[in-house]
């Protein structure tokens, strides 16, 4: 009873109501006030800059995911100055100082797509709404990457796609915030059918088994169209599920179908599992049309090659980058990762890395983090010394042009790591195109406020 | 021709995977009443024995061999299972061989743990409607999932069949075709073999054993059984157990034709189910021929001729099949009258 009959109900009544009324009052300049102060999303206001790292560490791409997750790592570290600095040493030209990124330390957060367009969605949201990231990138796959890139577009931060393969990516889903250094399935058709044709004639019939998603579809069609220019026969193209784990019932209708060529349009354990299960039903061994079957995996990778073992000896397809390059870029990226991690890097980790050193520079060229100012920077950028020769960031679709590799499994390894062997390194003019062949718009960069 | 026998081959081995699970499925629902969801989940807790032996069998030793650099500039590290530096030659026959003997370490897991599942958790849910074992089964598997995903991680996990069974056979010269027209994995035959083998040793064990006569006549009349004095109950669980062997065997000697991962159960379990239901609820004839029979039509699904005709058949036939044999018979193809009826 004495505490409702206390004498200061009154005055703290009204002492209370004055706080509330002048809170209330203020509250939206404060917000006005706070949020005209950054002319982008995300602006980072301390002494710390986060950065979104996206990668599948589940399903059928989880290996790729965690090359990548060290790539970028290691990629902070030296941002940070801390390490050897690997490519940062060889860039050219670089603005970066090894002391950050525009004075801020490099900070980041981590999500897992799952493989999954819906998870990979809700992972880039939560690192962008609630870890305030002012970039997200990463992928092992072109229908999470495009998912993701269309995300970063609509939320306003710069999406910097990892391995992404689906001539989508850079095509009819391009998106003014997205950018690509990894090639394209265009790219691997038109630099892989000059050498399948030194190498098996050009009276060949083929089969496809195609991944059912964006990448595979791409894919299948610069395959085709690429070993049709040189006058091979496309026999049948079936598509199969991600991750159907086990390919026996789509391997062998490809005994009877007439082809003597196998085309492998899958990635990552898909690949493992559907190249080991083709050899393992006697398809590299077999004879047709008078001709050795052969097998055909046009998108490669090391990681891939460790998990199929001996079948890949022998077999061509393409790649964006090899450990084994000759080059200063190279050089210092596999020596930093080898010695940090044990194990030479992946073209996963590779272009994951690129990615974070060029939006970096871009952002120190700019001045600022402000989404509009670094896509200006890497618009058009010239660059060299980051393993792949000299390279263009094109401004027409922001994809990235440089040499590719074509490489086949190594009959003769001299070491675990030495699985595939670089045939040859295709210029640039040979894999170039016109950027209206495959539509779509970039539009315009959104800041995001 | 060589097609044909090719398909009817595939068609078998996938059959073989799921008889082996529709039986065990059947096996529970036949003594118990239960539908049991969670049988997926014991196909891959079967499998994941296999991985962990073959973890086991595969822990390394690490050393350092200052005489060889790798590409980066550090020593390179010489790596040896301590299974092959303990015992030599007699250590690496034991890790080629990992997946039979994963064999001899599943069958007590799983006999323990199908029959704690039964008194633990699935006894207290006989007399409830199905639809309630569904779900609290269902849940189950879902634990069982994510514990394995905690402990082995996500990933698929590659365990290599014995290397004299890692390529493939030359099947065709056998019948008389031209060499290597037709071939197929050696595992995938011994697959199919150990499938058959196992469906034969279960029916043998409830028509020549007395355990099985009792088991056949508690199935029939329970109650009767009962009342001649017969613990009839234990023999369930011990049934439950062995169908949870049956479910294990059939995951462990699979984790060589695809690398386990926690979620295979469940993509098993669906297609064991149309298998079950097409077969005939409570049928363990009917579960076995249904397996083999719809692993069959899958295969021929997936020809190139059929493909050309009725596109993305292959993926949609079992189904089909099922939607029309249960038009025609509800109870399916060996289903015993008033078994999920009315």
């Amino acid at each position: 009873m004495s505490i409702i009959k206390t004498g200061t109900s009154r005055r703290t009544v009204l002492k209370g109501g004055a706080v509330f009324a002048g809170t209330a009052l203020a509250a939206p300049h404060l917000f006005v006030r706070r949020a005209s102060a950054a002319d982008y999303l995300n602006a980072p206001t301390g002494s710390t800059v986060t950065l979104g790292f996206n990668v599948p560490q589940t399903g059928p791409y989880a290996d790729e995911g965690a090359d990548e997750l060290r790539a970028y790592q290691l990629a902070v570290e030296h941002l940070n100055g801390d390490g050897d600095g690997g490519m940062l040493n060889t860039m050219k030209p670089t603005a970066l100082k090894g002391n950050g990124v525009l004075g801020k330390k490099v900070e980041f957060v981590t999500g897992d797509t799952q493989t999954k367009s819906d998870a990979a969605r809700a992972s880039a949201k939560r690192m962008i709404e609630k870890d305030g990231a002012v970039m997200i990138t990463g992928g092992s796959s072109s229908g999470v990457a495009i998912a993701v890139q269309s995300l970063c577009q609509e939320a306003g931060v710069i999406f910097m796609a990892g391995l992404t393969h689906s001539n989508d990516t850079t095509g009819k889903d391009k998106r003014a915030n997205g950018f690509r250094h990894f090639f394209n399935a265009y790219m691997s058709g038109a630099a892989l059918a000059p050498v399948l044709e030194k190498a098996y004639g050009a009276d060949r019939r083929a089969y496809h088994l195609t991944a059912d998603y964006t990448w595979g579809w791409t894919q299948e069609e610069s395959i085709k169209n690429s070993t049709e220019n040189i006058g091979w026969e496309t026999v049948e193209t079936v598509r199969t599920p991600l991750g159907a784990g086990d390919f026996s019932q789509y391997i062998t209708p490809v005994l009877n179908s007439g082809a003597d060529v196998l085309i492998l349009n899958h990635y990552g354990k898909d690949m493992v599992n559907s190249l080991t299960q083709a050899v393992q039903f006697g398809l590299k061994d077999k004879q047709a049309n008078g001709k050795n079957f052969e097998i055909v995996v046009p998108l490669y990778s090391e990681l891939m090659a460790q998990g199929a073992g001996e079948a890949v000896k022998g077999i061509f397809g393409s790649a964006n980058w090899d450990w084994k390059l000759k080059n200063p870029g190279t050089e210092a990226f596999v020596k930093s990762f080898g010695q940090k991690y044990g194990q030479p890097p992946s073209q996963a980790a590779q272009t994951c890395y690129v990615q974070t050193l060029l939006y970096a520079d871009a952002c120190e060229r700019a001045g600022t983090f402000n989404p509009c100012a670094v896509i200006s920077e890497l618009e058009g950028f010239e660059f060299d010394g980051l393993g792949n020769g000299p390279t263009l960031y094109r401004a027409a679709d922001h994809q990235c042009f440089k040499k590719v590799l074509v490489v086949k499994g190594n009959e003769n390894p001299t070491n675990q790591y030495d699985l595939l062997e670089i045939v040859e390194e295709v210029p640039v003019e040979q894999v170039m195109y016109d950027p209206s062949i495959f539509g779509g718009e970039l539009g315009s960069c959104n800041p995001g406020v | 021709m060589d097609q044909i026998l090719l398909q009817i081959l595939n068609g078998l081995d996938k059959g073989g995977a799921y008889a082996l699970i529709a039986l065990g499925l059947t096996l529970i629902f036949g003594t118990l009443g239960v539908v049991n969801f969670a049988h997926g989940a014991l196909f891959m807790l079967g499998a994941f024995c296999a991985v962990g032996l073959y973890q086991l069998l595969t822990l390394e030793m690490v050393s350092i061999d200052p005489n060889n650099m790798t590409p980066w500039g550090t020593p390179a590290e010489i790596r040896q299972p301590y299974i092959e530096a303990w015992f030599g030659e007699a250590g690496s026959t034991m890790l080629n061989f990992a997946v039979p003997l994963s064999i001899l370490v599943a069958i007590p897991i799983m006999l323990v743990i199908g029959i704690v599942m039964e008194r633990g958790l699935v006894k207290h849910f006989y007399r409830r409607p199905h639809a309630e074992q569904i779900l609290v089964t269902f849940g189950l598997a879902i634990v069982l999932q994510e514990i394995i995903k905690v402990w082995f991680g996500a990933n698929p996990i590659p365990i290599p069949a014995p290397e004299a069974v890692s390529g493939s056979a030359d099947i065709g010269s056998w019948f008389g075709f031209a060499e290597n027209a037709i071939s197929y994995p050696w595992w995938r035959l011994v697959y199919l073999l150990f499938s058959v083998a196992v469906i034969c040793a279960v029916f043998a064990f409830l028509q020549f054993t007395t355990f099985g006569m009792v088991v056949r006549a508690g199935m029939a009349d329970r109650e009767t059984v009962g009342l001649l004095g017969i613990d009839i109950d234990k023999r369930f669980t011990i049934m439950f157990g062995i169908a949870a062997v049956v479910a294990g065997l059939a995951g462990v000697m699979y984790t060589p034709i695809l690398p386990p991962d926690y979620h295979m159960g469940m993509d098993f379990l669906v297609l064991s189910f149309v298998v079950v239901v097409v077969g005939g609820m409570g049928s363990l004839t009917g579960a076995v021929a249904a397996g083999f029979l719809l692993g069959i039509l899958q295969s021929f699904a997936s020809m190139t001729e059929i493909k050309s005709i009725f596109p993305g058949i292959d993926q949609i036939i079992i189904y089909l099949v099922a939607v029309a044999i249960l038009l025609v018979r509800p109870r399916g193809l060996m289903g015993r009258k008033g078994v999920m009826e009315g």
